[in-house]
């Protein structure tokens, strides 16, 4: 690789990249994605160099990053036209090059189909999944081998970099991404305008810069998708930043169990020394700055910037009390300015196409995209990029295609272990920060997970606590014994040892928890409980007057009988119980006997004609 | 700076737990202390900022005084959440004199939460009052509920002096010394330190450790060197006699 000296040098690399011969009229993307990766994408992609090279032909193999519709993997994409096939297995791929590529014939069998009208679909950007969303950064993942820089210099990276050392003073950089109205996208949405200028503004020499890429809202996997699929992006953000503050240095922290991101991002910071991107004296000879990978353990509490900052320093993630504020004393006590990996991913664009055309999406208060993991009880589940203001319900029906086995749509969980329960009820609600936070939830970094009928709230609820509970890093009270006690009440409910004033204990713990607590940790955990309480009163009643969890779902609560008309004594429930606990006399439909039964379920799975009945 | 309806003046780079000492108000502590640094973990000391950007509850150990802040210390919703601080750590710890006391203090008989029997609130003043002394002999392990103060990998320490600061500091007696024969031992650190014997009646008396320490510090007065308390005070008595004696000779 040829070091890139100027603005000049990276202009002409991008207009050789473009004439070189290796762009070739067939690119056939394939996602190697973690999700992909799970579905075997490894050995799709290596049949598919494998016939291209068998029968000679002028078409690139481009591995990538995630594309999103994790559903339907391992993915497949036929540029440039767009034929989408899913669920590819390697045994497919010969027929794709003879019949696709050789013939151009679309094989009906790998297309994707609507599940509501099941129709076919033969492009990728008339799949419903993709139809409604928005993915001005996703998007890109299905273009650029993330192990090839040269694939993010095509499609234009790097020259919001360009733009700003040829054109913009830092304070005009400020103004941009103040006007663009971007806030942060790890959950607590802080203008990053604003972030940006107060660590510009503290009078030190040394400053850092943080990529915060802790993800680790359970189910929430953007920011590695982004890091896997895109990593120059980052790379780009944190550049533009580190000009802007007058940082020379930065981290990206991110997980140790997050190998393909670790990898992808290393390369490419590589890939940008080489070039000269990263370093000393960037495209001219006033700019240095250089990234460090720093790899988490994977504690929760790390995604909380204090703990964070604590955690490169060396020692236990655990928070500070704040102020001061990072802006002021970061990282070894320096001004230091800590964004989410997708805020980084966001400020090549604004550059670049501006401050006005950014505005244009979103909502009053909430501008641009939001890539969004999508959860549970969907039909598409995978990663979504959408505009801000969007409503719950067209994320749910429009582009997830509605809940599984025409169940009803009960409740979404939205910001993770700190978020709340949204129902039924505000699916028109408009998904930005302001609408969230009224609702009782919050953005988060993206979590959507979605619940249906069968869900019990109470459940859902404990759940959480016991994720927080595992996570909080003990040192503050109300986190280390408040979220404690929170779950020995809730688990107290759900086993229908309830009573009277358990909700009211319950609602005054909430508030003192989010109210006393060190860090954000501490004042969000109670928020599972607090909105299922808002929403959902009437379940806490059913297990704790009637001792009777609604959805069924509360082991202590439920019973298994057996309906006798509908039995039709096979004795399948006999020889499956695993405790023995079902019997009957000669002839009769058998009788489970509750003693011994530990509602496992397995009957209830294996019955023939759905006699058993769950009470 | 007004608190509790009073303007006062506070001292640049003071904490308002400071700053309303200063004016006499009492605010509760468990996890603070004036020679350490603060840790902002136990919450009793809460008070709420009524004014500004960021109002609400904050650990007063820990919060700096800022111009134009409005403080309360004493308000309903302050008091409500510390007695549930303080609720907290009885359920956690109901053998505790010190926790109780305060409970008591704050009006609550017992705890509406489910009991446990820990002496411990993890408050760490131990951890670190062993490291300002500059040994770090102890630290937390695990995180969440499962959050102790412990020796490294916890095996006897290699490094404890016996000093007992962490023992003397502990608001809930949960540290424990005790000089059995030759050997200071503490349970809760797993760790047993020789005891020098004294060179005078040879009764053993003093951490070895503890005294090559402070013969590095240089925080020794050398004629006490290896002398007990008793052994001291008698052989202050003989040389205060013998002055005695030389000047009623005169």
């Amino acid at each position: 690789m040829q070091r890139i000296y100027n603005l000049q040098d990276l202009d002409d690399l991008r207009a050789e990249i473009k004439k070189r011969p290796q762009g070739k009229a067939i690119t056939i993307a394939v996602c190697n994605g973690t999700g992909c990766q799970a579905y075997g994408c490894g050995k799709v992609t290596q049949a598919f160099m494998d016939e291209v090279t068998k029968h000679g032909l002028d078409v690139e193999i481009k591995p990538t990053g995630c594309h999103g519709f994790c559903q339907s993997g391992p993915i497949t994409v036929i540029h440039p036209d767009g034929i989408f096939y899913q669920r590819i297995k390697p045994e497919d791929v010969g027929e794709i090059i003879s019949e696709t590529i050789m013939r151009n014939r679309i094989i009906q069998r790998l297309l994707y189909e609507d599940p509501l009208t099941l129709e076919k679909i033969t492009y990728e950007k008339d799949v419903p999944f993709y139809k409604k969303q928005m993915r001005i950064i996703f998007g890109n993942n299905g273009f650029i081998n993330p192990r090839n820089i040269d694939d993010y210099i095509a499609i234009g990276g790097y020259s919001a970099i360009s733009k700003v050392l040829k054109e913009m003073e830092p304070e005009e950089v400020i103004g941009e991404i103040k006007n663009s109205g971007l806030r942060g996208r790890g959950g607590a949405g802080f203008p990053t305008g604003v972030k940006w200028e107060v660590c510009r503004n503290a009078e030190e020499d040394q400053k850092y810069l943080i990529c915060n890429s802790d993800e680790g809202d359970p189910g929430a996997y953007m920011d590695r998708s982004l890091l896997e699929g895109n990593p120059h992006s980052v790379i780009e953000g944190m550049l533009i930043g580190a000009y802007t503050i007058g940082a020379p240095k930065g981290f990206i922290y991110v997980r140790h169990e997050y190998p393909l991101a670790v990898k992808n991002i290393s390369f490419a910071i590589s890939q940008a020394s080489e070039y000269g991107l990263l370093g000393k004296d960037i495209l001219g000879p006033s700019f240095s700055f250089d990234i460090e990978i720093i790899r988490g353990a994977g504690a929760f509490i790390c995604g909380e910037e204090t703990s964070l900052i604590a955690s490169i320093e060396g020692g236990r993630g655990e928070p500070r009390p704040r102020p001061p504020y990072p802006a002021q004393k970061g990282l070894w006590g320096k001004p230091t300015n800590i964004n989410n990996v997708e805020t980084w991913a966001n400020i090549p664009l604004i550059i670049d196409r501006g401050a006005d055309w950014y505005t244009q999406m979103g909502t009053e208060k909430s501008k641009g995209t939001k890539i969004f993991s999508l959860v549970g009880k969907i039909n598409n589940t995978g990663l979504i990029e959408v505009p801000m203001g969007i409503s719950l319900r067209e994320v749910i029906y429009e582009i997830g295609g509605g809940i599984p086995g025409g169940k009803k749509f009960k409740a979404i969980q939205t910001g993770g272990p700190s978020g709340g329960c949204i129902p039924a009820a505000m699916l028109d609600l408009p998904i930005d920060y302001e609408g969230l936070t009224a609702a009782g939830s919050i953005m988060g970094s993206g979590g959507l997970v979605v619940m249906d009928e069968d869900t019990c709230m109470v459940d859902v609820a404990k759940y959480f606590l016991k994720f927080t509970v595992d996570e909080s890093c003990g040192l503050c009270t109300p986190c280390r014994e408040g979220i404690k006690q929170m779950l020995h009440l809730l688990t107290r409910i759900t086993e229908g040892k309830g009573k009277e004033g358990d909700i009211e204990l319950l609602e005054e713990l909430c508030q003192a928890i989010k109210d006393a607590s060190l860090c954000g940790l501490g004042g969000t955990a109670p928020n599972p409980v607090l909105s299922t309480l808002r929403y959902f009163p009437e379940e806490y009643q059913a297990h704790i007057k009637d001792k009777r969890c609604p959805a069924k779902v509360c082991r202590p609560l439920i019973r298994y009988q057996i309906d006798a008309e509908k039995c039709v004594i096979c004795g399948l429930c006999i020889e499956s119980c695993p405790e023995g606990a079902i019997a009957s006399e000669a002839g009769e439909s058998p009788t489970i006997n509750l003693d011994k039964c530990i509602k496992c379920g397995i009957c209830l799975d294996t019955c023939p004609s759905e006699a058993i009945i769950v009470q | 700076m007004i608190v509790n309806n009073q303007e006062i003046e506070a001292k640049e780079d003071s904490t308002l737990l400071q700053a309303a000492s200063a004016m006499g108000i009492v605010i509760p502590t468990l996890c603070f202390h004036e020679a350490l640094g603060p840790h902002g973990s136990c919450r009793v000391c809460l008070v709420e900022i009524v004014n500004g950007a960021r109002p609400g509850l904050v650990a007063s150990c820990t919060y700096p005084v800022e111009e134009g802040l409005v403080v309360e210390t004493n308000n309903t919703k302050v008091l409500k959440t510390r007695r549930i601080m303080v609720e907290l750590l009885l359920a956690r710890c109901p053998d505790s004199t010190k926790i109780r006391g305060l409970a008591n203090d704050l009006g609550i008989a017992e705890p509406r939460f489910d009991k446990e029997n820990e002496s411990c609130i993890l408050c760490g003043l131990c951890v670190r009052v062993c490291r300002e002394i500059g040994i770090n002999s102890v630290g937390f392990i695990q995180r969440g509920t499962n959050r102790e103060v412990t020796t490294p990998f916890q095996k006897p320490s290699e490094v404890c002096l016996g000093c007992q600061a962490c023992a003397f500091l502990c608001p809930t007696g949960a540290i424990k010394f005790e000089d059995v024969a030759e050997e200071r031992k503490v349970e809760k650190w797993k760790t047993s330190i020789k005891l020098q014997r004294c060179s005078s009646c040879s009764r053993p008396f003093f951490p070895e450790p503890l005294q090559l320490y402070l013969k590095e510090k240089e925080l020794l007065v050398p004629e006490n060197i290896g002398l007990c308390e008793v052994c001291r005070r008698k052989s202050l008595g003989s040389r205060l006699a013998s002055i005695l004696s030389r000047k009623s000779t005169v």
